[in-house]
């Protein structure tokens, strides 16, 4: 049973990494209606930024909250350069733009920092703890937190203050936004830049556990897509929870069927959402596309 | 009375298409205008050239300065509000939510009082604050739309066929409300519809499109009483 919680922690802990990168996929998704398929590299070049500035002297937790800030101001800049100009085109012109991003984000970290791996402080304090004879690490509880903290933040600034209302409107129908003078260009700007701290926050999470290099965040990125699939390419909320079922199932899978193991663990999780997607097309929590004909 | 919109000259295409061509017209502040005309006669085109939806040729001047040109969120943070065809409302959002983007710019003492406003307006509108503008029926839509653009006390409003689909009994209840916010506030209006008979009753001047170009000009009332030009340009 203690081990049952064991890995159902791990689990949810992993899952919440997964759920963090996956809600920047959702908030860029809403408002441009694209996959944005530079997400992880996004993040990563984030925390190749916190990693320079450790080694420029700055504490770790200093490090990383300049970093946030850095990437907000970061997706903000990319939104106003690269993605204004093809606003309003098909869905694949914009897709592509984020692919070509996506290689242009990956040369470029090879260029400033090279291929070799890095390790990246841990930021969350290692220690384990024992409750009632669980056995867990306050890294795994501390990474949930964080995800919750970035969530609950997330949930006020569009629920209660008036430029998230307008945020919402804008991702909602930009024309009819423009008529009330909601700037929808600026409310696109601010959407990709939280993206990129969400993003910022993923890539902090789970670079202790990887190595730091230019690729770290490519498998999280397919995970986080699955995410994002499962619960609902629309809704933050959604993302959540597909990170962490998505975390869990692998997690459970790896460690209790034995001929799944390690190595084929991602498997589960993709049936999963095969399975689901078979019952509800637009996940979990998404809304369904409706058109009057 | 000086005007307030000035129109001159206007051109506009979707492509190879010309719409408008070469509208000339003023609407004087405090006034009410109503455009009329066939389908594809261009007045929606018409109301989208002011507030910079479509970019057209020729001048637009509000208040003496020229709008054309500019984006459609600067047209409207000068005082422009638009309530567009088809129920513009944002339907995920509730009513109250509506509202209060309408005066978007604006501060949170103005955004209090508006909605005070709106509720006077449309009671309606105050027992469903909290519900999805998307679950409203057509008719408070179309009532949710006008409120919210009128939360931003506009200068100048444009409407476009504000009762468009809707029971005739809705339809007279809207313009008993234009008809309370045209004493009480003041607003000027410029009012797109095809329903000649409604809004002759309403409007002070008309003009009426065709094929892009304004076909006849003149006080409702005169308009109205013309029995030639009912048939030709009116239908009734």
């Amino acid at each position: 049973m203690e081990r049952f919680i064991e890995t159902l922690i791990d689990g949810i802990s992993t899952g919440s990494i997964y759920g963090a990168l996956a809600l920047a996929l959702v908030l860029i998704f809403r408002s441009t209606g694209v996959v944005n398929f530079a997400q992880g590299e996004l993040a990563t070049f984030s925390v190749f930024v916190a990693w320079g500035l450790t080694q420029a002297g700055l504490p770790i937790g200093l490090a990383i909250l300049a970093t946030l800030v850095l990437s907000l101001l970061g997706g903000m800049v990319i939104e106003r350069v690269l993605i204004r100009p093809v606003e309003g085109k098909p869905p694949l012109t914009i897709v592509v733009v984020t692919l070509g991003l996506f290689i242009l984000l990956n040369g470029l970290m090879r260029w400033i920092w090279g291929p070799e791996n890095r390790g990246f402080d841990r930021f969350l304090p290692d220690n384990t703890v024992t409750l009632g004879g669980v056995e867990t690490s306050l890294d795994a509880i501390g990474t949930v937190a964080v995800l919750l903290i970035v969530a609950g933040a997330l949930f006020l600034i569009f629920q209660k203050t008036r430029i998230g209302l307008a945020m919402r409107a804008a991702a909602e129908n930009p024309e009819e936004s423009r008529l009330v003078a909601i700037p929808v260009g600026r409310m696109l700007m601010l959407g990709w830049g939280m993206a990129a701290v969400c993003g910022a926050v993923a890539g902090a999470l789970v670079a202790p556990s990887l190595f730091l290099d230019p690729n770290m965040m490519g498998p999280v990125m397919i995970y986080a897509f699955a995410a994002a699939v499962l619960g609902g390419f629309d809704n933050p909320f959604g993302a959540i929870i597909g990170g962490w079922i998505i975390g869990v199932t692998e997690n459970l899978a790896g460690s209790y069927v034995d001929f799944i193991g390690q190595d084929l663990k991602i498997v589960v999780p993709l049936v999963i959402i095969v399975a689901v997607l078979l019952a509800r097309p637009s996940g979990l929590f998404g809304s369904p596309q409706v058109a009057r004909v | 009375m000086s005007a307030l919109l000035e129109i001159e000259d206007l051109h506009a295409a979707y492509g190879p298409v010309e719409v408008l061509r070469g509208l000339s017209f003023t609407v004087n502040e405090g006034e009410i205008v109503a455009l009329l005309g066939a389908n594809g006669a261009g007045k929606t085109t018409t109301l989208r050239a002011i507030c910079g939806m479509v970019r057209p040729r020729g001048n637009v001047r509000f208040d003496g300065n020229v709008v054309s040109g500019m984006v459609t969120e600067k047209v409207a943070r000068r005082g422009i509000a638009h309530v567009p065809e088809g129920r513009g409302t944002f339907t995920s959002l509730t009513v109250e939510e509506n509202l209060i983007l309408g005066a978007y710019p604006k501060k949170s003492s103005e955004i209090d009082a508006g909605l005070k406003r709106s509720y006077a307006l449309f009671p309606r509108l105050e027992e469903r604050s909290q519900q999805r503008a998307g679950t409203l029926s057509g008719g408070e839509q179309q009532m949710l739309a006008i409120a919210r653009a009128l939360m931003s006390r506009p200068r100048l409003m444009l409407l476009d066929e504000p009762s468009l689909g809707l029971a005739p009994l809705v339809t007279r209840e809207l313009f008993d409300a234009l008809q309370t916010v045209k004493a009480e506030e003041g607003t000027t209006m410029l009012i797109v519809e095809q329903n000649a008979n409604l809004v002759l009753r309403f409007a002070d001047h008309a003009h009426v499109l065709e094929t892009g170009e304004i076909a006849v000009s003149g006080d409702s009332e005169q308009l109205m009483g013309d029995e030639k030009m009912r048939r030709a340009y009116l239908g009734y």
